[in-house]
């Protein structure tokens, strides 16, 4: 398994080297600056040189490097490492040279906590919290009855929480997050259109709480017809926190769990039927000569009036040698930036049902070369709250503690887009 | 704490020492900090390995882990001063603190110092029993740590005999635990050429690793699906029962936990009878397979490059998901790459529409590998699907249209591809191609469309113009394209005598005296010989139908296939290379996999070649690692010496002499005579009396049968190309 662990900065310089086994050198990260970082022509995430495998991953300024020398379990590797990432986020909040070169020791307590030998141990946040810890522990202080608490806790069977947990008002918050990826052809078909959802929990709930959850998602309703089919969501596939049970799942398809304690997510799914869209961008993009490209892109909303997208972000790719654009808008800011050949077109807020039209014209100088502009899609980004582009709803979320204490429940819906909403032209 | 990595000042070590032995406890944790810092840098701090030491007893438990980490890594140079650690450290087995038990068994087993080892066993002994589990988990890492360094130990102690016990313990933590270090002795042991299962797995263990399954870590998870993996079922109900069992992991959130479910469900998959049941298992597999999709995309690379092995074996698993293959604008190269593959995989009748339009829009993106390897994926969809040909015959010629060089250079290459699987069908393509004539500037490229011209010599009016543009250059170009004008040239000649009889002339006499390459030479030395003795031979050998090409539904033959699948998602199925090619004491070598050739099915050939230059590749490069070492001399070529040695085995040669039987060699190199050097043992035998300048019209040639040349092997390109795609991973 995991023979060596590195976390190298973008200069190549070793951050963190912590070896699990003896079949490596320490000197082997040379051989990794050599092959990787001062390589340009990167083209594989894993690298194997004779029976030396280096696999890496790239965080901020950062490398995250995990070395094997046998027939090693790839999946598990990058999933360990962008597991790392996550425990160190949830730690020293980012995760870049400075982080990390100002919490070593703590890393080292942490690389050494979550694999042993090269087999990834616990990593769950939250247990290793009660034991590693940015103040130093004096082992005295602890009486060894609360490590065994602890102990019992990182390996049980709900080693994502701690039994002791109490809260004056015990609350849950759920987060239903949607991202949207479209690609759309320059005709208007839509090539690809399916919906990313996550569902993340807060919960803030005393004791050992066991917790039933409910969607209106087909699968659910397969088994009690009595709710009609009629606006029940397909899902392709969906994953689960470790938290719930699978088996029930598969059995009952009753979604049952003991939340960890804070945030985390409890759900991820995929859905591909219906996806309603809630942005429609109709461009209309023409190269006039050699020396002139003229857009026209409109962008409708069309979701219910009630709500709006926020924070909306067009970006219009223009030819490599475009000198200028004008650009009218009728809301927001449009602005050309030639280091990105984009024009990136700025919108805080549209009205469900508006209808917004850029238009603009890019200059171009001439150019030697023959070379036809690739025309990148459009990309847009937005976010809509309150809104599900799959029609997901929560239908009910129950708690229930032996105390039998009452909870409150929030659930927030978020339908959003970064970088793959794409539409050509 | 930046400050710790400040340049280094004179005397850094001294002032350490200095402060290691302070009085002040503050003082000395932060001197430790430093020299850990010191140590990650790698400059030498195992001066201080005393002072270090006498800070190891402490109450403080992060100042106790950070010695802790010192002492693992330089026990090795101090094996004298780590015997005075171990006092300490079975004192702190004894410890009321769990954390501060397994802290110290943990680190013991990392110490590997000979001298601490025999003071290991009894702690090791009392913490495999502790009441506290996750002393027990840690207790059972250590045995394999143990069985690391000194395997002797283990068996004399009995600790074998107590894991394999304690897959029984109640806690699902020290199952997984127990399990994982048992899977590692047993490699261990195998690796070791230990000749009995040191982890042997019965029906008894398989049920308390099917409880366990679901109520430990994701990181158990996977450690005990690999277990279950390796178990054969006693019969189809159990196979029924262990997939039923593991379906439900298709769900989790972790996708090595996934892969690793579908790895175990595809092995015992093979064991059911029923039909329904397989059809319902693999239909339960596609969408977890989609869903990893959305993950990181080194993640989705491991994933993707699993779901082309396993379409290799399923080939209708995802075929109505092509959609979600298609590439984004701003994925990664390799993930791109390996969804094009896929992409043509699903490729059927229903989806071609699609898929062609995504691919040209693809063809017109901005990177240049991309966009080549996009127009090879049109062709292979030619090649695959014959009612969509024409269609993709269409987007070529829309693509040949934008008139960018690497876009129509490409265009052409695939073109080719599409002659020779639809003979006679697109000849109105050709003055399209041949329009194109001065944009080419590849000898892949140039050689495509000499190979186009000289087999549609007949249909082509001047094309003894076009060929003449080639043979006043000819020595100018490279040899594939020297080889190739020389062979249109003769078949021009022999479609039409009439007209080419200088060209033919002039070609086979500049490629006689003028050229350099002796391969160009003895080819044009065989062509004079044949046009002069026996035209009718000649175009028996010339003119020989070629053999149409197929796409290949297979990239590794199917015992490597199977073997593969089971390795899911390790790295072998990732490379689609078998492990021992690149990994192991000194891997496989070449005699290793001679003697596995010998009992491999007959289509292992290719797979088997591919691997051997891996392993020559492979030992290269392992000496490239070792450079601070002295190289290691056990008995295995290294360096260079191994590739030379490869070319001389048996084996390779057997292989670059036996005759093509493998559709996939017709793909990758499509001419039969022109983009090879043949084993230099065929023509010397015909040729072996010839002098260089002397008048090469004596009849009295030994006579070349036709079979003999026509379908020459090309099976140096595929073995190139092996090599080709291991490096493109680096």
């Amino acid at each position: 398994m995991i023979s060596a662990f590195f976390i190298f900065n973008q200069k190549g310089e070793v951050l963190i080297s912590r070896l699990y086994r003896t079949d490596l050198k320490r000197s082997i990260a040379d051989v990794f600056r050599i092959q990787v970082v001062s390589n340009s022509d990167v083209r594989s995430p894993i690298i194997t040189l004779g029976s030396t495998s280096f696999f890496h991953v790239r965080a901020n300024n950062l490398y995250v490097v995990a070395v094997t020398k046998c027939n090693a379990n790839a999946a598990l590797v990058f999933e360990f490492c962008y597991r790392f990432i996550s425990i160190a986020k949830s730690y020293f909040g980012k995760v870049d040279e400075e982080a990390v070169k100002n919490n070593f020791v703590l890393i080292y307590e942490l690389v050494d906590e979550i694999v042993d030998f090269g087999y990834p141990q616990n990593s769950e946040t939250d247990t290793l919290k009660t034991y590693i810890t940015t103040e130093s522990v004096v082992s005295s202080n602890i009486a060894a009855e609360e490590s065994s608490k602890i102990t019992t806790q990182a390996t049980g069977s709900t080693n994502w929480r701690r039994g002791d947990v109490k809260y004056k008002k015990n609350e849950a918050f759920v987060d239903v997050v949607e991202t949207v990826n479209l690609s759309m052809s320059a005709k208007g078909t839509v090539l690809r259109a399916d919906v990313d959802g996550h569902i993340l929990m807060r919960a803030y709930l005393s004791g050992t709480p066991e917790c039933k959850f409910g969607l209106n998602d087909k699968l659910v309703i397969d088994k009690n017809d009595r709710n009609g089919a009629g606006d029940a969501v397909q899902l392709d596939d969906c994953t689960f926190h470790q938290c719930v049970r699978l088996d029930e799942f598969d059995s009952t398809r009753t979604i049952s769990f003991v939340p960890p304690d804070g945030e985390f997510e409890l759900m991820r799914y995929r859905s591909t039927s219906n996806v309603k869209l809630p942005l429609r961008v109709i461009p209309t993009v023409n190269e006039i000569g050699t020396s002139q490209v003229s857009y026209v892109v409109t962008v409708k909303a069309s979701f219910n009036n009630k709500l709006s997208a926020t924070n909306v972000v067009v970006r219009i790719p223009t030819p490599l040698n475009t000198t200028n654009v004008d650009c009218k808008v009728p809301l927001g800011k449009a602005k050309y930036v030639p280091a990105e050949n984009v024009v990136v077109w700025k919108i805080p807020r549209i009205q469900g049902g508006q209808e917004v039209t850029f238009s603009g014209n890019a200059q171009l100088t001439s150019t030697t070369t023959r070379q036809v502009w690739a025309r990148p899609p459009i990309d847009v980004d937005f976010q809509v709250l309150m809104f599900t582009a799959s029609g997901l709803i929560v239908r009910f979320l129950k708690v229930f503690e032996k105390s039998n204490y009452q909870s409150v429940k929030w659930v927030r819906y978020l339908t959003k887009a970064s970088g793959s909403y794409q539409v050509r032209f | 704490m930046s400050s710790f990595r400040a340049p280094p000042r004179k005397g850094e070590n001294f002032e350490l020492a200095a402060d290691l032995n302070s009085e002040y406890k503050e003082k000395r944790k932060d001197a430790i900090k430093r020299v850990i810092a010191n140590m990650t840098v790698q400059k030498d701090v195992s001066g201080l390995f005393p002072d270090v030491l006498k800070n190891m007893q402490t109450d403080d438990l992060e100042q106790k882990k950070l010695v802790y980490l010192y002492l693992m890594n330089y026990a090795k140079t101090q094996p004298e001063l780590v015997i005075l650690a171990v006092n300490t450290f079975v004192k702190d087995t004894d410890d009321p603190n769990p954390l501060v038990r397994a802290l110290a068994i943990r680190t013991m087993g990392c110490l590997r110092a000979e001298k601490i080892i025999d003071y290991l066993c009894d702690p090791l002994q009392k913490c495999l029993k502790d009441d506290n589990p996750y002393v027990r988990k840690t207790a059972a890492l250590c045995v394999a740590k143990l069985y690391d360094l000194k395997p002797e130990l283990v068996i004399e102690n009995g600790f074998l005999e107590q894991l394999r016990d304690m897959i029984a313990d109640s806690n699902p933590m020290v199952v997984a635990n127990t399990v994982a270090a048992l899977s590692d002795i047993h490699l261990a042991a195998v690796a070791a050429g230990v000749p009995r299962d040191q982890f042997p797995i019965t029906t008894d263990i398989v049920n308390k690793l099917l409880v366990a399954l679901n109520e430990c870590s994701e990181w158990g998870r996977v450690a005990i699906l690999n277990a279950l993996s390796r178990y054969t079922a006693e019969d189809a109900g159990e196979s029924e029962h262990i997939c039923e069992r593991v379906v439900p992991q298709f769900q989790h959130a972790n996708a090595s936990v996934v892969l690793s479910a579908i790895k175990v469900v595809m092995i015992h998959m093979r064991e059911i009878n029923s039909e329904n049941l397989v059809k319902t298992l693999v239909r339960k597999m596609a969408p977890p397979l989609v869903t990893l999709l959305s993950n990181p995309p080194e993640v989705q690379w491991v994933a993707l490059r699993n779901i082309n092995l396993l379409l290799q074996k399923r080939p209708d698993m995802l075929s109505n998901e092509m959609r979600v293959f298609f590439c984004k604008y701003n994925d990664p190269l390799y993930v791109k790459v390996e969804k094009l593959d896929i992409m043509v995989r699903l490729a059927s009748d229903n989806n071609v529409d699609p898929l062609l339009s995504e691919l040209k829009e693809y063809a017109q993106e901005v990177d240049v590998d991309f966009v080549r390897r996009s127009i090879k994926a049109i062709g292979q969809t030619a090649i695959k699907i014959d009612e969509a040909a024409e269609r993709c015959v269409n987007v070529l010629l829309e693509l040949i249209g934008t008139r960018v060089s690497y876009v129509v250079q490409e265009a052409v290459v695939v073109m080719k591809d599409i002659f020779r699987k639809y003979p006679s069908t697109y000849e109105g393509v050709i003055p399209t191609l041949c329009a194109n004539l001065d944009e080419l500037d590849e000898p892949e490229a140039k050689a495509s469309l000499i190979w186009i011209i000289g087999e549609y010599a007949r249909k082509i009016d001047n094309a003894d113009e076009l060929l003449g543009i080639f043979v006043d250059t000819f020595t100018e170009e490279s040899y594939p394209v020297q080889l190739q004008t020389l062979t249109a040239v003769v078949k021009l000649y022999l479609q039409k005598p009439e007209s080419s009889q200088g060209l033919v002339q002039k070609v086979l006499n500049t490629a006689t005296k003028d050229c350099d390459s002796p391969d160009v030479r003895d080819r044009a030395y065989i062509y004079w010989r044949l046009l002069s003795t026996d035209p009718g031979a000649a175009k028996a050998v010339v003119l020989s139908v070629r053999p149409p090409i197929t796409l290949p539904r297979t990239t590794v033959s199917a015992g490597l296939l199977e073997e593969l699948l089971g390795e899911i998602p390790l790295l072998a199925s990732v490379y689609h290379k078998p492990a021992e090619t690149f990994v192991g004491q000194g891997r496989i070598g070449a005699d290793s996999m001679q003697a596995r050739k010998g009992s491999d099915l007959a289509d292992d050939r290719l797979a088997t070649q591919k691997a051997l230059q891996t392993v020559a590749a492979g030992q290269q490069a392992e000496n490239l690692l070792d450079f601070d070492d002295d190289v290691q001399n056990d008995g295995q070529p290294s360096g260079l010496a191994a590739t030379t040695i490869f070319s001389q085995t048996p084996a390779a040669a057997n292989l670059l002499a036996g005759t093509s039987s493998n559709p996939l060699d017709d793909l990758v190199s499509i001419f039969g005579n022109a983009s090879l050097t043949a084993t230099p043992a065929t023509p010397a035998t015909g040729l072996g009396g010839f002098g260089f300048g002397g008048a090469p019209l004596t009849p009295a040639v030994p006579s070349i049968t036709p079979t003999s040349l026509s379908p020459r092997p090309p099976q140096q390109q595929p073995a190139q190309s092996g090599q080709d795609d291991l490096l493109g991973l680096f």
